[in-house]
């Protein structure tokens, strides 16, 4: 067992720093994309009816899709439309 | 005080497609392989980023292939060292067998993973002390800040990071050497 003096516990503290949110975040995202997010945020934003459509009623808008609208995805993707 | 789940339970519900445990498993490990990419094999932030991704993108995949779920930090870790490898020999256009190891990683990752377990039992501690330790030490906040965000006069912070620290220690000094070790 290491002695843990106040020293020694600041600096395994300091040892492991935060990696930046955006990178926590994406990774955390990994299955979602398995599911189709990137594809449905790209296609919100390249195609305005299927994004009126997710604004409309987005689990809906997503089983038309063929996209299957569980509840995570659906989270993620008003997240990341912001709506 | 929180109750930390095991690597093992975090694991195996991860397996069964939970996508919460998921989460919390990358948030578990994320600081580890950022870490392992950027202090002991000292990459750039780009290759560290694409790195650290590749590495979550692998263990999300390749996690049925687990064979002991308490093994998941030492997977992680070699996941990570190889890919940082990989990284050093392709942007340094060495040959496959030529050994691109820097000095002193070896010594670096066994402090990282003391890092990991003195992090695991900040986790245990109560939200006020896993805060105001957290922000101190690993985001490296000031009195100022760290009193602004959490609504307490700068004046007291210095105390209560002293007071953290001897719960994180006696937290620390309260588990078995094997419950230390446990997750690798």
């Amino acid at each position: 067992m290491p002695d843990y003096n106040e020293e020694t516990l600041a600096e395994l503290l300091r040892t492991l720093p935060a990696p930046p949110e955006a990178w926590v975040r994406a990774a955390q995202e990994i299955p979602l994309a398995r599911r189709g997010l990137d594809d449905i945020v790209e296609r919100a934003r390249a195609d305005l009816a299927f994004r009126e459509a997710l604004v409309a009623d987005l689990e809906r808008a997503l089983q038309d899709a063929g996209y299957d609208a569980d509840p995570a995805l659906a989270d993620a993707v008003r997240e990341r439309l912001s709506f | 005080m929180h109750v930390a789940e095991s690597d093992a339970h975090l694991v195996a519900r991860c397996r069964q497609g939970d996508d919460d445990a998921w989460r919390e498993l990358v948030e578990r490990f994320s600081r580890y392989v950022y870490a392992i990419a950027v202090q002991a094999y000292r990459l750039p932030p780009s290759d560290a980023e694409d790195v650290f991704q590749e590495v979550f993108a692998r263990a999300y995949e390749n996690l049925h292939k687990l064979r002991d779920d308490n093994a998941i930090r030492p997977w992680l870790a070699q996941l990570t060292r190889r890919l940082c490898l990989d990284t050093i020999r392709t942007s340094s256009r060495v040959q496959p067998e030529e050994s691109v190891e820097p000095e002193g990683a070896d010594d670096a990752i066994a402090k990282l993973d003391e890092a990991l377990v003195v992090h695991e039992a900040l986790a245990t501690l109560p939200d006020n002390c896993r805060e105001i330790l957290d922000r101190f030490f690993a985001r490296d906040e000031s009195y100022r800040h760290i009193g602004d965000a959490l609504d307490l006069p700068a004046g007291t912070i210095a105390s209560r990071i002293s007071r953290c620290l001897v719960k994180l220690r006696s937290e620390l000094e309260g588990r078995k050497p094997a419950a230390a070790e446990s997750g690798g």
